[in-house]
């Protein structure tokens, strides 16, 4: 070993000599490891061992601390970056509720993150939990888990009992209907113009004279599912002519579906599920297409609850002996009527053909922008404001017919040597003033180059805020003027950065008890933003505003604190008798303090035992100071008892 | 009673010299200080509403910057709406203007790169109208300028405060003419005396360097309250039953 030259275990020149032989130890032992691995993967999930049972030692054992995954409306794991997401959870993760896949698709940083992946790679059956009542149900499972006999609607304390590791996850039905419309949206812009979403987990569309730009109806739907598997969702596809028969066939009639696997309806562990290979049903991959006038007999096979019918009507049909939609379409009409009501005959007429049923089909929406174009080039200010004068208007007719309020305006004016000029305005509050968008744009006019000329001036709307109609003010008392105008205009001159407002944080630390607002945010403080739940709702103390004149504050802050020199104070809590501050001595004659700050060790761990005794102090010219010690002045890991000044008293 | 008569009619010659003056307009929107000592000596009867006023620190010293600071946090308080306070650098300390009575929900800061900046956004606040006070910090603004904030300011009701804080090569700010109609300068002053240990009501010295109309004075003030408010001293208001109270407790340790 060279002497004095910082051995370390696996340094490069303490194994040189001794490298093949390694190489080989480490092939075997891959080799093993890969067999082992092959075999535990073919056992089912529920018998795998856990790997401390594999007596492998890099896997410490279960520390009973240990957080554990997020089971019950925690926020999950801690924050991991989007890009380390997965793409695709593995040939295991299909089906999984739909939340799941977009989530991980979408790279959107709201994901509480996969479940910490495993050496071996192995997927852990997944479910999400949904709150029902008092207790916590499972909402959807991963085909693993249902393999295990999960199923959803039991109950997450017996699931957990029943399957250890479970990887347990939020539900989130609100962000899984939103994606739900993205998706019909993308699908009326690409498939139908009709596309409409029927429930939580399904879209109707009426691909009447579309499926033949396509390539028909079966290329269609091969499509459409692949398209939604390379986003990551496994979708089942029917084609009937009716949307009731296409709903029933979607959920209960497609290829593969194991009982129980059905999304929502399909009651837990019921099997049983009778064989429909009715007449003339074409199967794909999830697709079924059922030919024209035949959805008759495609459906009769399938169970009640293809029809879309209410859980009770269903239970009490099936308490009759009634089980499939052929026996209920063979009972007489009017004994039903008057048992179940108008519902169950207007479902089973809807699926039938009978009663028609209307779509509410997802409109696209638009941008909205106005274009003007111009026989000859223009290329003077004038000219553009002249017709800045009739674009203005018209974008403002638009936005009022889409129901919008613009917050950022583009205007492009488009060169005859094809360099387009590009102007961007930024509003602070949704706004159909026309006189205002003018003002503003025309201001800025000066800022357009026309070259040779400008073939067409065009107003985008680049980002548009729900505006509804607005009431003519009336003038009868005189009110203060709306600052949004003000706001937009320096905003445009000096940039949105550099317009602010200052808003109270709950932080003793004087440098974060303030923090920056946008200039139009709504004022309230910190405390009312805070959470139901949160913990320091339940101070019952006096609501004291967070910057109190009881603590008095400089009105100047230097920008960072400034050290101190030859400060004279007696320990522990005295203030400075004199300190020397940018070459200057001044003498105290008056002094306040200390006020301790202590450090905020949930943000830091080196603020943990950290203290700052602030004191307010006066020279004999009069002039006030706010000087902080680092340190109580007794416990040395507090501070190292530097001075330090921090701002200045009026 | 002779008094009251005086004094209502120096307030007819003063109004009758401003219908000279041809303003155009014969009331003006006032922000009175509510301190008597100090509004009687101001011609207008208080900081004139549309119009602008200089304010500079007694000293480059931090503590007298921060002194008119105050003052102008003080006066924006007192007014009634919006206020729109134009920085150079971003170290002002809002809890201690909240401290002063100026609330963080009424005050928009802006910051500008240069001192044109600063006086080009401060009249766009001014002619929105919509603004209780627009304040500035600038190091040199030239006649023009501070005649168009002038001009700006008139006809409305928002208050436009200039601080001309001290130029690196030194010189008094408040030298430069400028159309402002009065110009302050404040310096902090030694807080009153308390019987214990401790420091006192903050004290300023309060300087009317110029005013259009009337004469300049020097005084000594107690710093704003939490509304913003100056108060005359209790030594000055009550000289008699202050004084041997500070006689007994003069302070402490001066040491």
């Amino acid at each position: 070993m060279p002497r004095g030259s910082g051995w370390r275990p696996g340094a490069k020149w303490a194994r040189a000599d001794d490298r093949a032989p390694v190489t080989e130890h480490l092939e075997t032992a891959r080799q093993r490891k890969a067999k082992v691995a092959a075999e535990i993967a073919a056992l089912p999930a529920h018998q795998r061992p856990a790997l401390r049972d594999l007596g492998r030692r890099s896997e410490a054992a279960a520390m009973p601390f240990r957080a554990m995954p997020p089971d019950e409306a925690t926020g999950g794991q801690p924050f991991r970056p989007a890009g380390s997401l997965p793409k695709s959870l593995g040939p295991s993760a299909n089906g999984l509720p739909r939340r799941r896949e977009s989530r991980a698709t979408g790279d959107s940083v709201r994901d509480s993150g996969p479940p910490p992946a495993r050496e071996t790679g192995e997927a852990l059956p997944l479910v999400t939990s949904l709150k029902h009542g008092s207790r916590l149900v499972i909402a959807a499972a991963c085909p693993a888990a249902r393999a295990l006999g999960l199923a959803p609607g039991m109950a997450i304390t017996q699931a957990r009992a029943l399957v250890p590791g479970l990887d347990i996850r939020d539900a989130d039905p609100a962000g899984d209907a939103a994606d739900l419309l993205r998706l019909a949206t993308a699908a009326a812009r690409r498939w139908t113009p009709i596309a409409a979403v029927s429930d939580a987990d399904g879209l109707l569309l009426d691909i009447t004279g579309t499926a033949h730009l396509f390539g028909g109806e079966a290329a269609m739907a091969r499509r459409i599912v692949r398209l939604l598997a390379r986003l990551g969702f496994t979708a089942h596809v029917a084609i009937a002519d009716t949307p009731g028969a296409a709903w029933a066939i979607s959920r209960f009639g497609t290829q593969g579906r194991r009982p129980g696997a059905g999304r929502g309806r399909c009651a837990p562990g019921r099997d049983g599920r009778p064989k429909h290979s009715g007449p003339g049903l074409r199967r794909g991959d999830g697709v079924v297409i059922v030919p024209p006038g035949e959805h008759a007999a495609a459906i009769a096979p399938l169970p009640l609850a293809a029809l879309r019918l209410d859980p009770a009507a269903i239970d009490a049909l099936v308490h009759l002996g009634v089980e499939t939609v052929g026996q209920l379409t063979a009972l007489p009409r009017a004994p039903l009527a008057r048992r179940f009501g108008d519902a169950l005959l207007t479902r089973l007429d809807q699926a039938h053909g009978r009663v028609a049923e209307p779509l509410d089909p997802v409109v696209p929406p638009e941008p909205i922008a106005v274009v003007q174009r111009f026989a000859e080039p223009i290329a003077t200010a004038e000219a553009i404001e002249h017709w800045l004068d009739t674009l203005v208007p018209r974008l403002v007719t638009a936005l009022a017919q889409a129901g919008k309020g613009a917050r950022m305006l583009e205007l492009v004016a488009d060169r005859i040597d094809g360099v387009p000029q590009r102007l961007r305005i930024g509003l602070a509050r949704p706004s159909r003033d026309a006189a205002h968008m003018l003002r503003l744009i025309t201001r800025r006019i000066a800022e357009i180059a026309p070259g040779y000329g400008i073939d067409s001036l065009a107003l985008h709307v680049r980002r548009a805020d729900p505006l509804g109609a607005q009431p003519f003010e009336e003038r009868l008392e005189e009110r203060a003027a709306d600052i949004a105008p003000l706001v937009d205009m320096l905003a445009n001159r000096i940039g949105d950065a550099r317009l602010w407002r200052m808003r109270p944080v709950e932080s003793d630390v004087p440098e974060r008890s303030l923090e920056p607002a946008a200039p139009l945010a709504d004022a309230a403080r910190a405390i009312d933003r805070l959470k139901p739940d949160d913990v320091r709702r339940l101070d019952r103390g006096v609501d004291l505003h967070p910057w109190h004149p009881r603590w008095p504050r400089p009105a100047r802050l230097l920008r960072r604190p400034e050290p101190l020199d030859h400060v004279i104070a007696e320990l522990p809590d005295q203030p400075p008798r004199r300190f020397t501050w940018r070459g200057q001595t001044h003498r105290v004659v008056r002094a306040d303090g200390p006020e301790r700050i202590l450090g905020e060790w949930w943000r830091r761990a080196i603020e943990a035992d950290s203290v700052r005794d602030y004191f307010r102090v006066e020279d004999e010219a009069g002039h006030r100071f706010w000087l902080f010690r680092r340190g109580d002045g007794e416990r040395p890991e507090t501070g190292d008892l530097a001075w330090f000044i921090h701002g200045a008293f009026g | 009673m002779s008094r009251i008569v005086s004094s209502a009619t120096i307030a007819e010659l003063r109004e009758s010299l401003r219908a000279i003056q041809g303003d155009g307009f014969k009331r003006r929107p006032v922000l009175p200080f509510g301190v008597a000592a100090l509004d009687e000596r101001i011609a207008s009867g208080g900081l004139r509403l549309d119009s602008l006023h200089e304010i500079a620190a007694a000293s480059p010293d931090p503590s007298d910057d921060a002194a008119a600071t105050l003052f102008m946090a003080g006066a924006a308080a007192r007014a009634w709406g919006p206020v729109l306070w134009v920085v150079r650098r971003r170290d002002l300390f809002a809890p201690g203007l909240y401290q002063a009575g100026l609330d963080p929900e009424r005050v928009l800061y802006a910051e500008a790169a240069d001192d044109a900046e600063v006086l080009a956004l401060m009249e766009e606040g001014l002619r929105h109208r919509g603004l209780g006070a627009v304040i500035g910090e600038v190091k040199r603004a030239a006649m023009p300028n501070t005649r168009r904030l002038q001009l700006a300011a008139e006809g409305g009701k928002t208050i436009a405060l200039l601080l001309k804080r001290h130029a690196r090569e030194g010189g008094n700010p408040l030298h430069v003419p400028s159309a402002a109609i009065t110009r302050w300068r404040i310096g902090s002053a030694p807080s009153e005396p308390l019987p214990v240990e401790g420091v006192g009501r903050a004290c300023w010295h309060v300087a009317l360097v110029r005013q259009r109309g009337g004469e300049p004075f020097e005084t000594i003030m107690e710093a704003c309250d939490e509304t913003g408010r100056l108060a005359l001293p209790a030594r000055l208001a009550d000289r008699a039953a202050a004084a041997d109270g500070a006689d007994r407790y003069s302070y402490v340790d001066a040491a």
